[in-house]
């Protein structure tokens, strides 16, 4: 179990250094002439006009409420999937009432109009 | 022959016992652990390689071009020339941009990218590890994604970026939760979350032929979580210049372009492992080393499905496309999730044997998709009607 665990962190700790030895093999090579041109924000070549980070569409936010309730629904069925053999016909009928809410609440979400794009 | 008959793993298990010969026990370990994770590394790299090619040749062909076929014979040593071309190219980065976060984003995108690949199974016996939450690692790790794209799309102070990167999320999130649900119900029938036990489970039967419809969902929502035509809006190259890569250049680039590439293999590996019996396949237990060559056959045919997808649909347009998630794919998956665990339950109580019970699965799934085609189908005709009827008035008054 352990060494299972052990593996995942060896990888993890190798795939977190192979980008940057790329970054510094590129770095070797690479040309590097800096330019006030090439520092340009590139717009389809005109002069940028305004600010980049602005404030933004509030549509991006209320998906983004919703998506969290159901992120933790997910989190909920997966244990319960795993242990569904083992479970009486009481787990079924909890999580038909626990989804039945879920599915409420996304119904009265689309109704309030928050899936619409506007 | 008995050597030869499984040749990967002996020769790896051949390794070991020659290292464990004048290494202690825990070093020999260590050093086959760091050599598995290279290997998968590698063979990562190769297959990106491959694939940019194989894309390249696909699309080529089905617009009726020939594609690259100038390095090397029929063009196979292309990915070669690419890599090294993007590593010695100059790094440019915007004055005003967010310089760390601009210059991590690749990094991040490429480590988040590559671990999944700890616990996927390619053949029967070759796994990095085999952990009893594999479904669960794969699908949070492979969320971490949307972390690099806004931090690339934030950090290079473009507005184009920004957009992308603001519409990835906006997409990968929404198409996250339908994915989980199809994964829940291939878990709910296996009952396990280990990838290895889930292939195991599949020796008699694939489940796509239990779960069509699970399967189709997966293939959609997977389609969209890599960023790929039809769904590729964050990068759409006809409105936002490239998305959120858009101020990134050589190597920085290179990662960002490798990191798709294997998302898109991840994704096909898991529908292949969750829906088409991962490598089982035909004499797979007499000749274990065809386990591979089935894994990668099924793999490379998914991501065809892919590249043909990129050729011939146009771009969905970003309120299209989360329409689709939460009002068309987010009901037939929870749908999906609820008759699934109905149907297993039935079928569990009635005690019929294991092709019945596949057979009611199968069936109602099938009810689900008849019945989702037919309101999606109503649903389009009512939208239609009064438009069409304004245009009749419009044309006979």
């Amino acid at each position: 179990m352990l060494s299972n665990y052990a593996f995942i962190g060896l990888f993890a700790i190798v795939a977190v250094i192979f980008p940057f030895a790329g970054f510094a093999v590129s770095y070797l090579v690479r040309p590097k002439r800096p330019d006030p041109v090439k520092e340009d924000v590139y717009e389809c070549g005109l002069k940028t006009i305004g600010e980049t980070w602005v404030q933004f569409k509030v549509q991006y936010y209320l998906y983004a409420l919703i998506f969290v309730i159901f992120d933790v629904m997910s989190v909920f069925l997966f244990p319960w999937a795993v242990a569904y053999h083992a479970l009486g016909l009481y787990a079924l009928v909890e999580m038909f009432f626990f989804l039945g809410i879920l599915a409420g609440g996304l119904i009265y979400a689309w109704r309030k109009g928050a899936l619409r794009w506007v | 022959m008995a050597f030869v008959s499984d040749l990967f793993v002996n020769s790896w298990n051949w390794i070991a016992v020659q290292l464990a010969r004048f290494l202690p026990p825990w070093a020999a370990e260590l050093v086959m652990m760091f050599a598995g994770v290279v290997v998968l590394i590698a063979f990562l790299l190769f297959m990106v390689m491959l694939l940019t090619l194989l894309e390249r040749k696909v699309v080529a062909r089905i617009a009726d071009r020939i594609g690259p076929n100038r390095v090397g014979p029929f063009g196979i040593l292309q990915p070669l020339a690419d890599t090294l071309k993007l590593i010695i190219k100059e790094n440019t980065e915007p004055a005003q941009a967010d310089h760390w976060v601009f210059r991590l984003a690749p990094a991040v995108a490429v480590t988040a990218a590559l671990m999944p690949y700890a616990v996927i199974p390619l053949g029967r016996g070759m796994v990095g590890t085999d952990i009893n939450v594999g479904v669960l690692y794969v699908v949070s790790i492979s969320s971490l994604t949307v972390i690099a794209i806004l931090m690339a799309g934030w950090g290079g102070c473009n507005k184009y970026s920004l957009l992308g990167g603001m519409r990835a999320v906006a997409q990968m999130f929404s198409f996250e939760v339908p994915l989980a649900l199809c994964l829940a119900s291939v878990v709910l029938l296996t009952g396990s979350l280990s990838l290895v036990s889930i292939t195991e489970a599949q020796r008699e039967l694939w489940l796509v032929l239990v779960q069509p419809v699970g399967f189709l969902l997966y293939l959609l929502c997977g389609i969209a979580e890599a960023n790929r035509s039809p769904f590729d809006i964050p990068e759409a190259e006809s409105e936002l210049v490239a998305g959120y890569h858009t101020e990134y250049s050589g190597v920085r680039f290179a990662f960002f372009f490798m990191a798709e590439y294997i998302n898109m293999f991840t994704v096909s590996a898991m529908a292949t492992i969750m829906f088409l019996g991962g490598w089982r396949g035909p004499f797979v237990d007499q000749l274990p080393v065809l386990s591979v060559v089935y894994f990668l056959l099924k793999v490379h045919f998914l991501v065809f499905l892919m590249f043909w997808f990129r050729a011939t649909f146009p771009r969905l347009r970003i309120d299209q496309l989360l329409s689709l998630s939460w009002k068309v794919l987010l009901p037939i998956a929870l749908a999906n999730l609820m008759l699934t665990a109905l149907a297993d339950k039935v079928a569990h109580r009635a005690g019929l044997s294991r092709m019945a019970s596949a057979g009611l699965l199968l069936g109602s799934n099938l009810v689900l998709a008849g019945v989702a085609i037919a309101t999606l189908y109503l649903v389009y005709e009512r939208r239609r009607a009064p438009s069409l009827s304004r245009r009749y008035e419009i044309h006979w008054h």
